[in-house]
């Protein structure tokens, strides 16, 4: 019944304000790079949310294999010595 | 033994290991209140339950912008219309969140669309009644958006990332909502007699429908129980409707109005509210198409679709002539 877009997917992070990092919003489609901007303007930012808006291409992000999350992210796993709170004997020592 | 179709097709009814080791996966993230990914695997059922639920949702939402798109026109003042505008594009933009949640599950944008099109897919039933006068914009507001809100706040917990996360977003847009609604009516409580009129005939006609949004009572609903142990319902229909109906019981007060149900009361005993019995007949029948705007709405939509293509296909036609001057 309807014609089909196929319009890719695109990923969009706002920046919320001047001296933070993006974070991703959403996603939204369009047919290209410009109009997923604007889309990605009225669909994510209605509230004065952000500063600075990107939009990447779904496809053309890479991500870890979620099947494999447990041996991958083994490493730090058991190395509480990389955290402060591991260190308990100065304890109290003022500044430190 | 005939064999089974599932035989003949050669998919096993036995589950394999990696299934089996999958499940356990998946039920050890819902034994611990965890959350599911897109790319984590899913029993079929989670998925098929959770896409229908999510694209209703979505296609309520853009239904939705109908009764109160229709008012903007004859909304009483510039400020009014203004308000109205930016709700209904926050409702455009709830459903785009829900469309892209439900696609995460790994059906179309253009399929989800086309079930809406071809009326295949449902929507919430309150949309299906008209909005007769403009105290009908207030009792939306206050009893629709208000139901919507007591159903919504518990699913930005539900197991499934992208429906919760899209729900946060939502439940953050959406007290506005509940609050220009209660503020209609206010003004007109505090109006002639006339408006006072109006406005508690728009409360007559919402009260009944706005309960049944919660859905048919936890006896009569057979998904709810499945829904809950997979963390995607917290609360039972009744639970909620419960808690909802107590909460406009005293805000009607501030109204100076009444809601049409005699027999709504607090039972100390049961310690539960107890109100008049719905009329679920008509919930059904409005379920299947027969509600007073049913054919109106939908055939709405599909114009709205129409109407747009030429913009659709000129972005597509645009966006190709770009992409190829770049190449050349």
């Amino acid at each position: 019944m309807s014609q089909q877009n196929n319009w890719p997917l695109w990923e969009v992070f706002v920046r919320s304000s001047r001296g933070l990092s993006h974070v991703h919003a959403g996603s939204l489609h369009a047919p290209d790079a410009q109009m997923a901007v604007r889309n990605a303007r009225d669909l994510y930012t209605r509230r004065n949310e952000g500063v600075s808006l990107w939009v990447v291409k779904s496809s053309d992000i890479i991500s870890s294999d979620p099947d494999e999350k447990d041996s991958f992210f083994e490493s730090p796993q058991g190395k509480d010595y990389r955290h402060a709170t591991y260190y308990k004997a100065s304890e109290g020592v003022k500044h430190l | 033994m005939a064999p089974s179709a599932s035989q003949e097709s050669g998919l096993s009814a036995v589950p394999s290991y990696e299934e089996e080791q999958s499940q356990a996966r998946f039920d050890a993230l819902i034994g611990k209140d965890s959350r599911v990914e897109p790319r984590d695997w899913m029993p079929e059922a989670y998925r098929k339950t959770l896409t229908r639920q999510v694209s209703q949702h979505a296609h309520s939402e853009i239904i939705g912008m109908q009764p109160e798109a229709n008012w903007i026109t004859r909304a009483p003042s510039l400020k009014r219309k203004s308000i109205l505008m930016a709700k209904v594009q926050d409702e455009a933009g709830h459903g785009l969140y829900l469309y892209s949640a439900a696609e995460t599950l790994g059906t179309s944008r253009d399929e989800l669309n086309d079930q809406l099109l071809t009326g295949r897919a449902k929507y919430s039933s309150i949309f299906n009644y008209t909005a007769r006068s403009w105290a009908d914009m207030g009792a939306i507001g206050w009893l629709v958006d208000g139901a919507a809100i007591a159903n919504q706040v518990p699913l930005c917990r539900a197991s499934y990332g992208p429906y919760g996360r899209a729900m946060v977003r939502i439940c953050k847009e959406e007290s506005f909502h509940q609050r220009q609604g209660f503020e209609i009516l206010l003004a007109l409580s505090r109006g002639t007699e006339a408006q006072k009129k109006m406005a508690q005939d728009a409360i007559n006609r919402f009260y009944e429908p706005s309960l049944m949004m919660f859905g048919p009572p936890d006896d009569q609903s057979p998904n709810s129980q499945q829904s809950m142990a997979w963390n995607i319902k917290r609360f039972s229909n009744d639970e909620l409707r419960q808690r909802f109906v107590g909460m406009i019981a005293e805000q009607v007060k501030v109204l100076g109005m009444t809601l049409p149900d005699p027999e709504l009361h607090f039972d100390e005993e049961k310690k539960q509210w107890i109100h008049k019995d719905l009329n679920w007949d008509e919930f059904m029948n409005v379920i299947k198409g027969n509600g007073p705007a049913n054919s109106q709405r939908l055939e709405r939509r599909r114009e709205a679709h129409r109407e747009g293509a030429w913009v659709r296909e000129a972005a597509s036609a645009y966006a190709a002539k770009q992409a190829q001057s770049e190449v050349a």
